[in-house]
């Protein structure tokens, strides 16, 4: 029991990790939660596949001080965003944009699971056809099978 | 090309802003740091292209202090035509800098035409600054 609850926590972990080292001071707690999410949502572009909320990289508390600047200044998130795909390009978005472009990325995974999952039951089908086949004696071979089981039984 | 006004490394009173680099048909911004390893290696080779290849090399000096900067000058070399000081990082935002070194060939009407990720070496130079270069000069002469 235990282990399992440890296994739960573990996974839901990386849902709510923050680097939690910054103290900024927010004007009211919607810029706060527009900061988590913000920070959330942007990548940590010096570490691996981290977010900009979890790093404590040094680059990553200098962009989120920025955007903290910012969203204290009054943009909007559009505008926040744009401030920064437009110096680091699209990928400094953690989650790439779901565009005509990125359609593979995004549908990929789904689309192969899919196609898998048909070819194994078509495949699986097509075994147990052909195993009935196989398995199944005919009247002759059942009746010299049941001969020898009837004669191993005698001796 | 961001706008940016800095102080210089070596005279604080005075800024290098995108301005100076505009003035020449071509020059290289080279974003440093004295705490940054690679740039050492690169710093001998900009020293050998700051001599031979006519195009000016700017530089901006990037969360460093100012004695650091220095020492670093003192040791490996100074390639740099001017130098500014960028001691938060918030014109490295701008440029969006995220490591170091990285080196940006800026053209006359303020645009930059490559940016290389990593240090300048001489296959670098040749094929892939080099040729960048020659095609702005090209766009200079008179038709």
């Amino acid at each position: 029991m235990k282990r399992f609850l440890l296994l739960i926590f573990i996974s839901v972990l990386p849902l709510v990790a923050h680097a939690g080292i910054d103290a900024f001071p927010f004007k009211n707690p919607q810029n706060e939660q527009r900061f988590i999410y913000l920070t959330k949502e942007l990548r940590c572009l010096v570490c691996q596949n981290e977010s900009l909320a979890s790093s404590n990289a040094s680059l990553a508390q200098d962009l989120r001080r920025e955007v903290y600047h910012m969203i204290e200044a009054g943009k909007s998130n559009k505008e926040i965003i744009g401030f920064l795909v437009n110096r680091y390009g699209d990928y400094v978005l953690y989650q790439p944009p779901l565009v005509p472009m990125t359609y593979l990325l995004w549908f990929g995974p789904l689309l192969l699971l899919l196609v898998g999952a048909g070819v194994m039951v078509v495949f699986v089908r097509r075994r147990s056809a052909k195993t009935n086949g196989f398995i199944g004696l005919s009247k002759d071979e059942q009746r010299r099978l049941d001969d020898i089981l009837n004669n191993t039984n005698r001796e | 090309m961001p706008e940016f006004s800095l102080p210089r490394l070596f005279h604080p009173d005075k800024m290098l802003s995108q301005g100076d680099l505009t003035k020449q048909p071509v020059s290289l911004f080279n974003v440093w740091a004295s705490w940054c390893v690679a740039c050492r290696d690169e710093a001998a080779f900009l020293l050998q292209l700051g001599r031979t290849s006519g195009v000016p090399i700017y530089g901006l000096d990037y969360k460093d202090t100012r004695s650091n900067a220095k020492d670093f000058l003192h040791n490996y070399g100074n390639p740099y035509t001017a130098i500014a000081f960028d001691k938060t990082g918030r014109v490295g935002i701008d440029w969006g800098v995220y490591g170091v070194p990285e080196t940006f060939v800026v053209d006359s009407r303020g645009v930059i035409r490559y940016k290389q990720i990593g240090p300048v070496n001489e296959q670098i130079w040749q094929h892939k600054i080099l040729p960048v270069i020659e095609q702005i000069e090209a766009e200079h002469k008179p038709k």
